[in-house]
């Protein structure tokens, strides 16, 4: 799980991202355990308020759940709601995004189609 | 009334005013940073709570009980300070066991672990050992004392970084464990910023902030542009501070942000604690 805090939104939103990156890409499985708050905490060098902060915002949104006493879960079906979840933000965090750029660099909208198709080749 | 209350408190030392009707509040289980510049009154505000100096007016009460020569609201707190209260030929196993006989709940069990983690020879003098080292061993006390609050005065003072990651790591540890409430001076400021959860800063003897790191830092924003891009920009805002390097401007701001006003070549960043606290502190 990697973090850069250069980021402008709060540590504890970027936590909660960095632990959806890690569902995704499976470092962390579906039912398996994530690390405590204590190591998180220890390993980013944050408060523990803070950690716990980004962990109840996935548990809120049923991404993680906790076992008593043992720990922090990744939830069932947690990826395929994940996947939900960023393809609704893909538009507003990549595509409007592009767009912006290429309009600057007086890019047509058939050359990024093509840039595209190229990019999925490669 | 739990917490340590610091109640208009005032002192002078000489013709310098070094607090200046003080009142703050520090609960219980929470990592407060105590900062402010050389001078600016942090170590007269921590010996005033612990007794080492006395305040000219105003009251401490530590869970509610008056601070003053009262032994059950000292035993709650703990100072690690730049000064070595220690008999200097006293040997650090020693001055473990003399800990011990004033804080019945220090844990010598584990300040020997914690010896051997940092690779601390306690059969050495304390004043045999380096300036890191007696930060070292100040920090093992600290660290075991098992008081509900502990104060650290300059805790990584002649640490090296390896060492300094360390002293971080143990006391999340520590705090994550058995909560506690840590306040902590240093200068340091970068590498404790996400440690903290509240925000104090003393200038001249006053303070001037008192708030949760979270809130504090997102009161402002900091853009960077062009000289004549940012002064437009700025023109209508409350800026602190602004820094020139080459033909680009970088100022910070305090406020919130619309992010549908800012221009595009305009570059946002969030504010970051030791900047903030740089343009805070400076005298003009």
């Amino acid at each position: 799980m990697q973090i850069n805090f250069e980021d402008e939104r709060p540590i504890f939103a970027q936590i909660a991202d960095g632990i959806e990156d890690a569902i995704l890409t499976g470092a962390f499985e579906e039912s398996g355990q994530i690390p405590s708050i204590t190591e998180l905490s220890v390993s980013y060098k944050i408060n523990p308020a803070t950690a716990l902060k980004g962990i109840s915002l996935l548990v809120d949104e049923g991404i993680l759940f906790k076992k008593r006493g043992v720990g922090m879960f990744v939830a069932p079906g947690a990826v395929s709601r994940l996947r939900d979840k960023r393809k609704e933000l893909f538009f507003d965090h990549y595509i409007k995004k592009l767009i912006e750029e290429a309009k600057k660099l007086g890019i047509t909208n058939k050359e990024i189609l093509e840039m595209v198709e190229r990019g999925y080749q490669e | 009334m739990n917490g340590i209350e610091i109640n208009d408190v005032s002192k002078t030392f000489g013709d310098t005013l070094a607090l200046n009707q003080v009142s703050l509040t520090f609960g219980p289980h929470k990592i407060y940073g105590l900062l402010g510049r050389n001078g600016a009154g942090k170590s007269t505000l921590l010996n005033i709570i612990t007794n080492r100096l006395f305040a000219d007016s105003g009251q401490v009460t530590i869970d509610g009980l008056p601070s003053i020569e009262n032994d059950p609201a000292q035993n709650k707190v703990y100072l690690m300070s730049e000064k070595n209260l220690y008999p200097e030929s006293m040997t650090c196993d020693e001055a473990f066991k003399w800990t011990k006989q004033f804080f019945k709940d220090f844990d010598l069990d584990y300040a020997l672990n914690l010896a051997k983690q940092f690779k601390l020879n306690t059969k050495k003098k304390i004043r045999s050992l380096s300036t890191g080292y007696t930060s070292i061993f100040k920090i093992i006390i600290a660290l075991s004392v098992n008081t509900p609050y502990v104060l650290f005065d300059e805790p990584v003072l002649g640490l090296d970084a390896n060492h300094r990651e360390m002293f971080y790591r143990l006391l999340i540890e520590r705090y994550s464990d058995n909560p506690f409430t840590a306040i902590i001076s240093t200068h340091l400021i970068d590498e404790i910023a996400n440690l903290l959860e509240y925000v104090m800063i003393i200038k001249n003897g006053e303070i001037m902030v008192n708030e949760s790191c979270e809130t504090l830092l997102s009161k402002g924003y900091a853009v960077t542009g062009t000289i004549t891009q940012v002064d437009a920009f700025i023109a209508d805002k409350e800026v602190i501070g602004t820094d020139v390097l080459g033909g680009l401007k970088t100022a910070t701001i305090i406020g919130s942000i619309n992010k549908s006003t800012v221009p595009d070549w305009i570059e946002i960043t969030n504010l970051d604690l030791q900047k903030l606290f740089i343009k805070l502190t400076n005298e003009e």
